[in-house]
């Protein structure tokens, strides 16, 4: 759309809380479908507060972009409140499970040396096939994945991202205060007008 | 019928036994429903059941066609400022409602649809007039609930006319499967929303935004107010007028916000975008401070948005916070309800008069006029245009009529040149353009404002697209009076294939029946005309008529709808031919 160099995107982390309600997780998907923005990672669970869910989502796009998507999020009824941040603002977390041939691993001391090194433990040992599980970042999910390979590597899978945000006090005041007819200036959910800068000088 | 005041029958007391049905339609009396459009079928039969013998004074509005009733919900909305209400039956029943509900939602009007659905045991199974009308419409409604167990429709329904009518209007969906409409509950009464945890529709006013926006407005020296439908949805007439006055700022409409100002008020410049008036769209790339009120930057209106009132800082006021930077990036953003936020705007403005200012926007019109308008609105000899016979109904009319008009070239020249005195009088499909809005949406209007003059003005090809609407004017005996405008093409189309495709019209060259037989048959009179001479008594015939008429008038067939802000274009780039 401008002539300026077009912007990076980067990966955000949009956490959304939600009332729990039936078909609103095509409500928030449609939002991304409709804009052809595809979701990296999707995760719901419940959240701090009972009967409050939580959605992670993961894309990568623009901050621009992203602010707008936001909004489209919080503006239907059952969404309570959404946050996007980028992975320096959140402690992130994906879990992966490999699954690999027992002998081998039986075998062979470096392997155990190279699932030690990558923080991986054992979940089940049969006598065919052992299921080791990983958490971390994603290099380091990959990364494990690169190690097994030559070793037979059977089968893999990777959760989706859960995160924390850094600085968030979490949602239990606000929501008392969505609670209320009639919220005091704490809630103000127009609180995205905060962040603009000095928004214009005279 | 038509003229008894509606009055909800009295709650059934506590615990007595009723149908879900029945409790449907107790709970649209107490939200104050006086007509519902419907089509009953398999699914929705019970709550038809229930409606046969309802002792309060629901009307029901039998339509032809499903996308008929929703259009006429829509027109009835617009018309009346109430929430409109839409029966339709499971499976494709439902599904013709789509259309409307998108255009519903894109025009922010209230509605709340009621579809019939099968079974709860069945849901799934590819049943009988089955589709997952939850899927479906999630993307074209702002709220959408599945009932499947019959004491929550109280509860739901409540919820469904807060949500539709507050914060940013639009329209809801509540799918009931057929065991929850049948189901005998204990009525435990009804109790109207007014708050739901997760949805704020009114935002807190921030002072210091109004401050800010003040501040600009009394420094501009070209300020320039665009307004659009948030208005009229906000019932904010007075206080947008009153605002007006005092700041002294010229004004231009986007097609949705027209008739919230009268057209005659000297501080109204005109109709903004892509056919919109001329100095409305150059003095965009001119002023210092533009300030949007409830309205959303369409693409029609702005053009190519990198060359769209770069130079001036942006204020926008609107009660829906993604629509602030979406398009356009602000320089104050006025998150709120304009009933709320214009008052104290206004308390902070300075009395002032832009009278050189406004005297700018008086010169460009002088050259629109010399240019298109005159040609348009009395052409001395040719064919007749599209421009006089609007023109002449302005004369009949004194501006009183409610336009309701399709899509198309006559929906430019009619929204260009229509005089309206008061809100609620143009009812349009602008943000979604469908087709075969006008004859339905004009039937709803006329039901939600039933002293009013209704005008449906309609070409050729939209009044085919739902034209078996004739039937439901027939039966209902609503006075509505249908205006065609024919020049045997699909207008708009053929004059962009004039302009952009080397006049090569593609499929445009439309035919059409003899509309006065066909309105005949449905007991409608009907009259056409050809000739300059019979305009006005033609239309004069039509506006006398007592009930339904239509008038189909054969205008010329090439015209132009012009200015035109092309496509890619920027708004200061506006072409007079």
């Amino acid at each position: 759309m401008s002539e300026q160099a077009p912007i990076e995107k980067e990966e955000y982390n949009i956490t959304v809380y939600t009332e729990n309600h039936v078909g609103l997780l095509n409500r928030i998907a449609m939002i991304f479908t409709r804009r052809k923005i595809n979701i990296d990672s999707l995760n719901t669970s419940p959240s701090e507060i009972e009967g409050i869910h939580r959605f992670n989502i993961v894309i990568n796009e623009t901050e621009e972009v992203v602010s707008k998507i936001a909004r489209q999020i919080e503006k239907q009824v059952e969404v309570l409140k959404v946050y996007y941040n980028t992975n320096e603002d959140v402690i992130w977390q994906e879990m992966a499970l490999y699954k690999v041939p027992t002998d081998i691993i039986a075998e062979k001391a470096k392997v155990e040396r190279l699932l030690r090194e990558n923080g991986a433990r054992a979940v089940v040992i049969r006598k065919d096939y052992t299921v080791f599980e990983t958490t971390g970042h994603r290099e380091e999910t990959d990364n494990l994945i690169k190690v097994l390979q030559p070793f037979g590597l059977i089968e893999f899978v990777r959760s989706a991202r859960i995160a924390i945000i850094k600085g968030s006090d979490g949602f239990n005041r606000k929501l008392r205060e969505f609670e209320r007819d009639e919220p005091g200036q704490d809630a103000v959910e127009n609180e995205f007008l905060n962040s603009r800068d000095k928004v214009f000088s005279m | 019928m038509l003229t008894q005041e509606k009055q909800a029958p009295a709650l059934p007391e506590t615990d007595t036994l009723l149908s879900g049905g029945q409790a449907l339609l107790h709970a649209l009396a107490e939200e104050g429903v006086d007509t519902i459009f419907g089509y009953p079928g398999g699914a929705i039969m019970p709550i038809y059941d229930a409606l046969f013998d309802f002792p309060g004074n629901i009307q029901h509005v039998l339509v032809r066609h499903e996308q008929g009733g929703i259009h006429a919900g829509q027109g009835y909305a617009r018309s009346s400022g109430k929430v409109g209400v839409v029966f339709a039956t499971s499976g494709p029943g439902a599904t013709n409602l789509i259309t409307g509900l998108a255009d519903a939602l894109i025009d922010s009007t209230p509605l709340v649809c009621i579809t019939g659905q099968v079974f709860a045991h069945l849901l799934g199974t590819d049943a009988f007039q089955e589709a997952d009308v939850i899927g479906i419409t999630t993307p074209v409604t702002k709220w959408n609930y599945q009932v499947t167990d019959a004491t929550e429709i109280p509860e739901v329904l409540a919820k469904a006319f807060h949500i539709a009518r507050t914060g940013r209007p639009g329209p809801v969906l509540i799918d009931i499967t057929k065991n929850a409409q049948l189901q005998k509950f204990p009525f435990q009464g009804y109790k109207r929303c007014d708050h739901i945890r997760s949805y704020r529709p009114k935002p807190i006013v921030r002072p210091e935004y109004i401050a800010q926006a003040a501040e600009l407005i009394n420094s501009a020296q070209k300020p320039f107010v665009l307004w659009g439908q948030g208005v009229i949805l906000g019932s904010a007439e007075q206080e947008f007028k009153a605002f007006l006055e005092k700041s002294g700022i010229p004004a231009a409409w986007t097609i949705m916000g027209a008739g919230a100002l009268p057209s005659d008020h000297p501080q109204n410049v005109g109709m903004l975008g892509m056919h919109g008036n001329y100095g409305p769209n150059v003095m965009t790339n001119e002023c210092d401070v533009l300030i949007a009120i409830g309205m959303r930057f369409d693409d029609r209106v702005t053009g190519r948005l990198d060359k769209y009132a770069k130079q001036a800082k942006i204020i926008h006021l609107d009660i829906d916070p993604a629509e602030i930077d979406k398009n356009v990036k602000t320089t104050v953003p006025v998150w709120g309800d304009c009933k709320e936020t214009l008052p104290l705007l206004t308390q902070l403005v300075e009395a002032k008069q832009h009278t050189q200012w406004l005297a700018k926007f008086r010169e460009f019109e002088q050259k629109e006029i010399d240019a298109v308008i005159r040609e348009e609105l009395f052409p001395a000899s040719g064919e007749m245009t599209m421009g006089e016979v609007i023109q002449q109904l302005n004369e009949l009319t004194k501006g009183e009529a409610i336009i309701v008009t399709d899509v198309g070239q006559h929906q430019m020249v009619a929204c260009r040149y229509a005089k309206l005195n008061h809100t609620r009088s143009n009812i349009t499909s602008g943000g979604l353009g469908t087709m075969g809005f006008a004859l339905p949406a004009a039937i709803g209007a006329k039901f939600g404002a039933l002293d009013r003059t209704v005008v449906a003005v309609i070409g050729d090809g939209g009044i085919q697209m739902t034209i078996q609407e004739l039937g439901t004017i027939m039966q209902s005996g609503i006075d509505v009076k249908i205006l065609i405008l024919n020049n045997q093409f699909l207008g708009m189309v053929r004059q962009w294939q004039e302009l952009f495709h080397e006049r090569r019209y593609s499929f445009v060259d439309i035919q059409s029946p003899d509309y006065v037989q066909v309105a005949k048959g449905y007991g409608i009179t009907g009259r056409k005309i050809d000739q300059r001479e019979d305009l006005t008594g033609a239309l004069q015939d039509m506006l006398a008529h007592p009930g339904s008429f239509l008038l189909e008038v054969m205008v010329t067939k090439e015209n132009n709808v012009f200015p035109m802000v092309p496509q890619g274009c920027s708004v200061s780039e506006i072409r007079l031919k």
